[in-house]
Formats: C-alpha cells, structure tokens, sequence
C-alpha cells in the first residue's frame, strides 16, 4: 500500500480537482474558476480551501460532495473548507477557464463581445440573471440573447 | 460589554436585517412588474439571504451555544429579531420596494464601510460583500431614477413611498449597546451616528437633483429594532413554516 500512498501528491490532487465541474456552468471546473486557493497533502488528510465565487452561492454543497467523491480515490480523508480569507474575484478565472466559457455561449467578465460571432454590438438586458454570477445580454448582429459572467 | 456580547450584537443586527430584507423582497417571485425584474428581485434576495446566512455562521461560532446558523434564524420567536424598523413593513407596491431597498441599501452600505480589521472573518466577509452589494446599489439607483422621471404616477408614488419610510428610514443607525466596545476592538471604525452622516450624503447626492426630499432626522429610541408590525409576524410565519412543520429534521 506504501506505493499507493506515494501517489497522494499535491499535483495528482489538482489534476482531479480539475474535474470537477461547476454545478451551473459545467463547462468549467473550479480550477478554471480560480476557486481553489489552498491544497496541502498531509499525512493523515487532504486539505484544500475553495473560495466561494458568491457569498450566497447555492452550490457550494454540491461542490463539497462532488469533491469528496472524486478524491476519495485517494483513500485519505478529505478537510475542505470554504473561506473568505481571500475573496474570490473574476481576475481568478484561468485563460483556459474564460476560453471554455466563450465556447459553451458564456461572455468571460468584462469581456463585451458575444460570444457567438464575437461582434462588440451587444447591450446589457438585466444585470441579473439565472444565477447570483450571471447578467443577461443580447447580441445585436447575430441576433443572439447570451449570457456573460458578472465581474466582481 | 465585553468585546465578543458587543460583536454579537452587531452580527444579529447586521444578519436579520439581509434575512428579513431578502425574505420580504422574494416575495416579488413570480409576481414582479415586469421578468427582468422578477429575475432581479430573485437574484438579489438570494443575494441577501446568503449574506444572511454567512453573517449567521459567524454569529454561531462567535456565540458557541450549541445553536447553527439555522436554529439562531428560524427558531426565535418574532419578538427576538433585531432587524431595523425600516424593514418592518409589508412588502406594499412596487414604488414602497424600491424607496424601502434604496434607503436599506445605501445605509447598509455606511455600515459596512464602517467595519474595521478587529474580527478577522468580519472583515474578510465584509470585503467579499461590498463587491456583491455593487450590483444591488447599481439596480436600485436605476429604478429611483426610472421612477422619479417617468411621469405624474411612477413619481407620485415613489414620493409617497419614501414619504411612507419616513421616521423608520434611518433606524439602521440605531445605537447598538456594546458601540464603545466594538470602536475600541476596532471592529468598528467609525461610531454609527458617523456612519448615518455619511449615508445622508450619499442620499442627498441622489435624491436632491431629482427633486426629492430626504428622510427626516430622528432622535433614535429603543424601538428602532423592536416591536414588530404585523407585516413581519406574517413574514415569520411564512419563512419558519418549513422548519416548523418537521422540528429536528434535516432538510
């Protein structure tokens, strides 16, 4: 069992980090998000501190249990913790991160060109969308309603 | 007072007043003016709500009494909330929504300009809510706009609603008990009459070129959080329906 304990490794853990999707925009994992800010491989637990993209982000459970699931496979216990420590920004999403946005329809924040045709004449339709990190936009060339991520 | 009743205090106040502010406002789901705004008001209750409930996690850790976050929001007795008078009131038209979000917003905006680096978590909570609340200010400023300029009856009723806030609206400034404590801590860098200064300043940068009055000045009393409306007994009834139907049980 010694050389399976050997392959807990920060990197190992990063990389199954990285897939683990976002419940409302699956396209991205929480690696691409930025949310992952701390990852320690001790030898009695796995110890990983997320940033919670929103104060109030429903999804933080789901999170925690599809964590949970994926690095079980290590057969270490897992101490997750969500914290404000340092507070999640938009400026964390990874350039992977923002491309998988603009291919799955999602604007990156602060980015004002649709993500369909790449044309910047677009309008804001609600500041407000689906979810606390979406806003609502419609492009005026292709015709197409599309959704951006809110900057904070 | 020590330094941690004195903390607590602030935390209960500051958390009732998103709970009950986000539960009133997501009574719009479903039925607002128009979808964006139901989107909206959707969007930014669940905002306060969460606030809510970190502000509340907060106060568990800091009480240490056994109770979650959810015990100390859903199984008081209404008597027991601390949220401000200004948020006491029933949901009403949508005009009442927007003067009663505009005043909430900006004042609670002084307040949490006003926490300092004493508590750790409060402050770190702080510095990711500011950029949260952003959203809410740019929201509610566009719609006392909209409503001041639109006509004889939007601009009717906005005056009538702010006008209806009257003596309630700056009773986010009620003095807490444990202030001294807390400015010494350096939970608080400002002393709450400091604050509600500078809210009537961000509100007469607002409501003076549009032509409307601010709220009036009030000697603050022990009732500014107490003695709740039937409104809010009603809204107790609906948020703690869930939690009352099943005691103990984990939803």
């Amino acid at each position: 069992m010694v050389t399976e304990l050997a392959e807990v490794t920060r990197d190992a853990v990063l990389e199954a980090l990285a897939c683990v999707a976002d419940p409302e925009i699956p396209a991205v994992s929480i690696v691409d998000l930025g949310m992952v800010e701390d990852v320690r491989v001790d030898a009695d637990a796995i110890r990983i501190e997320l940033l919670p993209t929103f104060v109030g982000c429903p999804a933080l459970d789901a999170i925690r249990h599809s964590v949970e699931e994926r690095l079980g496979a290590f057969g270490r216990p897992v101490d997750l913790e969500f914290g404000f420590r340092v507070p999640w920004t938009t400026d964390r999403i990874t350039p992977p991160g923002r491309e998988r946005l603009r291919a799955s329809g999602f604007a990156p924040p602060d980015e004002a060109t649709c993500p369909y045709c790449g044309s910047a004449d677009v309008v804001l339709e609600n500041l407000f969308g689906p979810t606390q990190c979406r806003s609502l936009h419609y492009c005026r060339a292709c015709r197409q309603p599309f959704e951006a991520f809110k900057p904070v | 007072m020590t330094a941690s009743t004195a903390l607590a205090e602030l935390l209960l106040t500051m958390a009732d007043d998103e709970f009950v502010a986000g539960f009133m406002d997501s009574e719009w789901t479903g039925i607002a003016p128009i979808l964006e705004e139901d989107v909206a008001m959707s969007s930014i209750s669940q905002d306060e709500l969460g606030h809510a409930k970190a502000l509340y996690e907060l106060l568990a850790e800091v009480l240490d009494d056994g109770r979650d976050a959810d015990a100390i929001a859903y199984d008081r007795e209404p008597e027991a909330y601390r949220h401000a008078r200004l948020l006491d009131r029933p949901r009403g038209d949508w005009a009442d929504t927007i003067a009663r979000r505009f005043l909430y917003e900006l004042a609670d905006e002084a307040r949490l300009a006003s926490i300092g680096g004493g508590y750790a978590p409060l402050a770190d909570l702080v510095a990711k809510l500011r950029r949260e609340e952003r959203y809410h200010r740019m929201h509610v400023l566009a719609w006392i706009e909209r409503l001041a300029t639109g006509g004889p009856e939007a601009r009717g009723r906005l005056v009538a609603a702010l006008a209806g806030a009257g003596e309630a609206a700056a009773t986010v400034f009620t003095p807490l008990d444990g202030e001294a404590d807390l400015l010494r801590a350096g939970i608080l860098t400002r002393a709450f009459d400091e604050a509600e200064a500078a809210w009537r300043t961000d509100l007469t940068r607002v409501l003076v070129p549009l032509g409307l009055d601010l709220p009036p000045r009030i000697e603050h009393g022990p009732d500014g959080r107490a003695g709740h409306s039937d409104a809010f007994r009603w809204l107790w009834g609906e948020f703690t329906s869930v939690r009352r139907s099943e005691v103990g049980a984990t939803w």
